[in-house]
């Protein structure tokens, strides 16, 4: 295939036109007539390009992507579980892609069912009472949970408490959260064990009242389980704090272990992680967050309730607010809702079970040759630290980038922080043994390379179309837009 | 196999202290820590005048990988602070033990006894 480097800014050609539309029927009207703070001073900066011109660029950029239907992508903490086909038509049907929010309600009753019973079910897989699907993405989920916390406490005069708790195998977005929702974070180390260090939590938590609450990620992100949650959690309700559970790991527990039966008292969850709707660039994601009943007031507006058959749209005094123009990201709740109903109650205790078979297929696979630095079973993900084998230098860098030379996409590196070299490998419960013997082949073919051909690894990748990034360049340059671009290049050039 | 100077002084933090004179320090990233954190791209240093409280966090290194916080190996006040490091971070993983990135007159030269000399160190980042 011909490499394809264009921006669709270098293709414009002067006065090129799109699309030639009739002349326009309102021309009753002149520019002059509009006050001056209206009218534009330069012209918007816009390629000129045929519809051609773009149908190409964009497809010839599609072939450089890679996703979850090209090839294997076990990127850890992220779940990228395929698909189903039967989500997008549906999802796709005009029934739902032409529905408008501000439709008569008795026009929209099925709908709001789906919000309805997809909130649910998941309150029924999780344990809690209610959800708001309202949240528009896991980060976003986790600043509307701690907002809910935040105002539990001020409902009771308890202004003073502002201090979360997390430890330190946390995603960063949960110190971020903590950090835009107005309060402070308190960090805790691991033990050993890659888990949380209750007599230290102990520690942390005795003498102060002024503690809002902790967010654990149950299995953390070194894939353990938190086999002391209840005892974390009656440490964090006695000094006065509430519980939060940062879904982002919620397959490996799916229909087997539910948040609020350990105690947590709100969480969200990633539907476009656990629930399969489309990932990463391809998403939009969703994160609703769900509450214990003593909170459900709380939940952001406007919500979905049910009288007899009926459903109606609530607003409430009590809520945090309205954090969404309207319902979320409706269209990915109902690929989730279809997943649910096509997997069946009686089929979802399967999913998490052999997420985790998956992970710890791998894990025995490649520990005699990628360093395991916390030893027993592993939940739906397995963190290697680096190759055992240290003698060429060979970085845990390299191997990601070898890996994209057979064709799969690189695990989760450098995340979590505990480990110099770590990589996060997450397979889901979507591959076959095939797939998996295959990664782990090639892991093991990379480890011999390292050891016999160490510059193999050191330019890798080769086969792709865009080869090694310059990493330290795009840190300190940042270039987003063409016009970032154009200003790099004249600044260099003179 | 990290490079460890031997006149120097070192924290857990892998930071490490050169004594001029006078009390007077200049305080780095060792070249272990450089070697863990990948390529540096941003250094956030404190300004002149500010004061150090050991064990306390002053500023922060960005590496391709992560952001880490800089704990102060010792107390006192910051006389000089290396403006290269704004223009070239990558200074700091060519010649850590050049690129140095504060110049702190000492609260108290006691607390230079509070730090490991290079074999403790070396002993420290072997484990």
């Amino acid at each position: 295939m011909i490499e394809y480097n264009k921006l669709i800014f270098e293709l414009s050609i002067e006065d090129r036109i799109g699309y030639s539309l009739p002349d326009t029927k309102f021309n009753n009207y002149n520019i002059s007539d509009l006050d001056e703070v209206f009218l534009r001073v330069d012209n918007p900066d816009l390629p000129e390009v045929s519809e051609l011109d773009v149908l190409r660029h964009f497809t010839n950029i599609s072939n450089k992507n890679f996703g979850v239907e090209n090839g294997f992508y076990p990127l850890g903490s992220c779940t990228m579980k395929y698909n189903p086909k039967i989500n997008e038509e549906i999802a796709n049907s005009r029934n739902f892609k032409r529905l408008h929010p501000l439709q008569p309600i008795f026009t929209t009753q099925g709908a709001f069912k789906v919000y309805y019973d997809l909130q649910k079910i998941l309150s029924e897989i999780s344990g809690l009472s209610e959800f708001s699907l309202n949240p528009y993405a896991g980060a976003h989920g986790e600043l509307i949970g701690l907002m809910i916390i935040k105002k539990y406490h001020e409902s009771r005069g308890d202004f003073h408490k502002n201090k979360i708790i997390i430890p330190d195998s946390a995603h960063g977005t949960n110190p971020a959260s903590v950090v835009v929702c107005g309060m402070e974070v308190i960090e805790i180390e691991s033990n050993e064990r890659g888990r949380v260090d209750v007599d230290f939590l102990k520690e942390t938590v005795s003498n102060r009242d002024d503690i809002a609450g902790m967010m654990l990620t149950n299995p953390n992100t070194l894939g353990m389980f938190e086999d002391d949650i209840c005892k974390i959690s009656k440490l964090i309700h006695e000094a006065g704090g509430l519980m939060y559970n940062d879904g982002a790991n919620l397959n490996a527990l799916l229909g087997k272990v539910r948040p609020g039966d350990m105690g947590f008292d709100v969480m969200h969850i990633n539907l476009h992680k656990t629930f399969s709707t489309p990932h990463g660039g391809g998403g939009p994601g969703s994160g609703p967050v769900g509450v214990t009943e003593e909170l459900s007031d709380f939940l952001p507006n406007p919500r979905v309730k049910k009288m007899d058959d009926n459903f109606y749209v609530e607003n409430s005094d009590e809520a945090i607010g309205q954090i969404s123009s309207f319902y979320g990201n409706y269209l990915v709740s109902l690929r989730a809702l279809i997943y649910l109903l096509t997997l069946g109650k009686e089929n979802i205790k399967y999913v998490g079970r052999y997420a985790t078979l998956n992970a710890n297929y791998i894990k025995n696979a490649l520990k005699t040759v990628y360093e395991l630095p916390i030893s027993g079973n592993c939940m739906h993900e397995v963190v290697f630290n680096g190759l055992i084998n240290k003698e060429n230098d060979v970085k845990t860098l390299d191997i990601a980038k070898r890996l994209l030379d057979y064709g799969m996409h690189a695990p989760t590196i450098y995340f979590p922080l505990l480990f110099s070299q770590a990589i996060m490998i997450e397979p889901t419960e979507t591959e076959s043994l095939q797939t998996l013997d295959e990664f782990i082949n090639i892991m093991h073919k990379i480890a011999i390379e390292a050891k016999e051909t160490p510059d193999k690894l050191k330019d890798a990748p080769t086969r792709t179309p865009i080869r090694r990034t310059d990493e330290v360049f795009a840190a300190k340059q940042m270039i987003f837009s063409y016009k970032d671009y154009l200003n790099y290049i004249d600044k260099r050039d003179n | 196999m990290s490079k460890i100077l031997k006149d120097l002084y070192y924290s857990d933090d892998h930071e490490w202290v050169k004594v001029l004179e006078n009390d007077v320090v200049l305080i780095g990233i060792t070249d272990f820590a450089q070697s863990e954190l990948g390529d540096v791209v941003f250094v956030d240093l404190p300004e002149e005048g500010d004061e150090l409280v050991q064990g306390n966090e002053f500023g922060a290194v960005e590496s391709v990988k992560a952001a880490s916080d800089l704990i102060a190996p010792i107390s006192g006040e910051i006389i000089e602070v290396n403006e290269e490091l704004a223009a070239e971070p990558e200074k700091v993983n060519q010649e850590p033990y050049e690129a140095w990135f504060l110049k702190v007159k000492l609260n108290d030269s006691k607390e230079l006894d509070n730090l490991l000399d290079h074999k403790a160190y070396k002993e420290e980042i072997s484990e």
